[in-house]
């Protein structure tokens, strides 16, 4: 049976070559597969169209004030977008004071000292804290977390009462208690990650620094966290990124008052829970276009970190190998 | 040496031993209280959710304030309805964008896609919200399970595209050659041969990212928005159970706590027991996909 066609075979007849050609089906699997990654284009490219469109009557309106106005009065129609990116920044920023080194210090421990069993038992049990919902994140936050941080609000006022930070009345729902639930949520993600990167640290740098007489400690802390170094603050920023568009265990416990204060102790408010609460009730184009514009604010800057991330992490694995 | 260099050596090892010994324990309780707020999590929420969950959370609708008893079995079913329009959109252009990066990718197109696809899983659920928002109830003037569904899709396709572009990859090269070596097409020994060799991987893949979508709030709260009854057909708002946990958590009501401990008990059962399942086959492979 001649199977290769010649030239002259299949010039009289089009149509059985195209038959062939298709139920090869090449051409078919790449058009269909093709679509569908032009389609992740599309989508995004969407989305940015739709979030720029529609946030339009408040650019026009406010224009860069948008990002320094503190005020927030939908009654007059006034937008501004700064204590929000103020809370924003802060419970992201005690989300890491107490993320990172619990999330660093953990990793340490499951990448360098605990046997490859009870390594990966462990991180098993630490990956799963990371698919807890966000919402049963907020449920606890209110119920049991609040509670405990008014029972030792006393002590941490007694210790550090002296700042600013620690100052003020306590009710509770605080810039604090959405910063301490945060830094839950991202500590899984700075394990699993910097654990990974530590654990692609060559073994022949540890046995160096082991052999030349440093002990353990001394081995971890000035060789193998330096050559991971970058890596691990890849993870940070991921985590970061994902703390700035975390919305419901922040709204359920930030206390939603749009005002900016010193303290920490102070209720306030974030760009995600600020969407959460009044995006079904925003009355007027306005009103909306305001907190759409907000959105926007908020995807740039997870953007712009999520970029930094991941060139960061790349990086790190760029030099290892 | 002299007695006091000496002397001076033993005190310098010994405190090198010392803070090698504190820190490394350090770092063991650091573990410690990572693994210890996952326990307290189920712990607290086995010990309340189950305790308030009774059997007519499943099957009855929501009963005004003051009232007792009722259930969530509205939420309950859109959430299902939500998850099946968002794996109806999701799975398939994340799935086939998958199999072009794994199997067509090289170019510079793939790592545009590749780049964007990174970037739209890290924009927080929220924005996607006002996106579906934007492009479904705005023009149709009313919130819908559609508007829930596409939002929750949209946030499928990422994962599911690395996920799959993931363990297509993983699949060795001696199997396509074999295959075409048998005068199979491209497209037919990806079909028949390269599919199947990464199937369970994708499934359980496609497992996780409908697990971490199911639990999802932000996105449902300006495009399903919810309902106290039953919603009927695609069309109308529909209640979820995230959204449920969030409003009756938020309410100044004791009885709707206790139906929101028993709602968080039962997503969070379904979400981790999802995941024990899926990584317990992921791990019997090598590659995991995050």
């Amino acid at each position: 049976m001649a199977t290769s066609p010649t030239i002259a075979s299949m010039e009289p007849q089009p149509a059985a070559n195209l038959w062939r050609r298709l139920r090869g089906g090449d051409e078919i699997a790449y058009v269909i597969t093709c679509t569908a990654a032009a389609l992740i284009l599309v989508i995004t490219a969407l989305l940015v169209f739709e979030l720029y469109s529609n946030s339009g009557p408040s650019r026009g309106m406010f224009g860069f004030g948008f990002l320094t106005s503190q005020v927030w009065d939908p009654v007059n129609d006034q937008y501004g977008a700064l204590p929000f990116i103020y809370g924003t920044l802060v419970t992201s920023a005690v989300a890491l004071v107490l993320g990172v080194p619990l999330g660093v210090g953990a990793a340490i421990f499951l990448a360098e000292l605990a046997p490859p069993k009870i390594s990966d038992a462990l991180t098993f049990l630490i990956e799963l804290l990371a698919a807890v919902p966000s919402v049963i994140y907020g449920l606890l936050g209110i119920f049991v977390l609040v509670p405990a941080l008014k029972a030792i609000e006393p002590g941490l006022r007694a210790l550090l009462g002296w700042t600013p930070l620690f100052s003020g009345p306590f009710y509770g729902v605080s810039l604090f208690a959405a910063g301490v639930v945060m830094s839950v949520m991202i500590v899984p993600f700075i394990i699993s990650i910097s654990r990974e990167v530590i654990l692609a640290v060559p073994s022949d740098q540890r046995d160096a620094a082991l052999a030349l007489g440093a002990t353990r400690w001394e081995t971890t802390w000035d060789v193998v966290i330096p050559n991971a170094f970058r890596g691990i603050m890849g993870s940070v920023f991921l985590a970061l990124a994902r703390a700035l568009g975390e919305t419901m265990a922040v709204t359920m416990v930030v206390g939603n008052d749009p005002k900016i204060k010193a303290s920490l102790f102070a209720p306030g408010y974030s760009i995600a829970a600020v969407i959460a609460n009044e995006f079904t009730e925003a009355t007027g184009q306005m009103y909306t276009s305001a907190l759409i514009e907000l959105a926007l604010v908020l995807f740039a800057l997870t953007i712009v970190i999520n970029g930094g991330a991941r060139l960061l992490v790349a990086a790190g694995g760029r030099n290892k190998s | 040496m002299t007695p006091a260099l000496s002397q001076n050596f033993d005190f310098l090892n010994f405190r090198r031993k010392a803070v090698n010994a504190v820190m490394l324990s350090l770092t063991g309780l650091c573990a410690l209280i990572a693994v210890g707020i996952l326990l307290y999590i189920l712990g607290y929420l086995f010990i309340h959710g189950a305790t308030d969950l009774s059997w007519s959370f499943f099957t009855k609708l929501p009963t005004p304030v003051g009232e007792a008893g009722g259930g969530m079995a509205n939420a309950i079913v859109g959430s299902g309805k939500l998850l099946l329009i968002a794996m109806l959109i999701g799975i398939p252009i994340g799935f086939l964008g998958g199999v072009y990066l794994a199997e067509f990718g090289g170019t510079a197109f793939s790592f545009i896609v590749r780049y964007t696809t990174d970037l739209l899983n890290g924009v927080p659920s929220i924005v996607m919200g006002i996106f579906a928002y934007t492009v479904i109830v705005l023009p149709q003037k009313h919130f819908s399970t559609w508007a829930g569904g596409v939002a929750l899709g949209v946030m499928m396709i990422p994962i599911a595209l690395r996920s799959s572009e993931e363990f297509l990859r993983a699949v060795p090269l001696n199997l396509r050659e074999g295959s075409m070596a048998l005068g199979a097409s491209r497209a037919r020994s990806i079909l028949t041969v390269v599919i199947p060799a990464a199937k369970s991987g994708i499934i359980t893949g496609i497992m996780l990212n409908l697990a971490r979508v199911a639990g999802e709030t932000a996105p449902l709260l300006f495009t399903s928005f919810g309902n106290r009854y039953w919603s009927h057909g695609w069309n109308e708002p529909t209640a979820a159970l995230p959204v449920m946990i969030f409003t009756y958590a938020i309410s100044p009501y004791d009885d709707w706590h206790r139906q929101a401990w028993a709602a968080g008990f039962v997503l969070l059962t379904l979400v981790l027991a999802i995941n024990v399942i899926a990584r317990l086959v992921l791990s019997k492979k090598k590659h995991v996909a995050r």
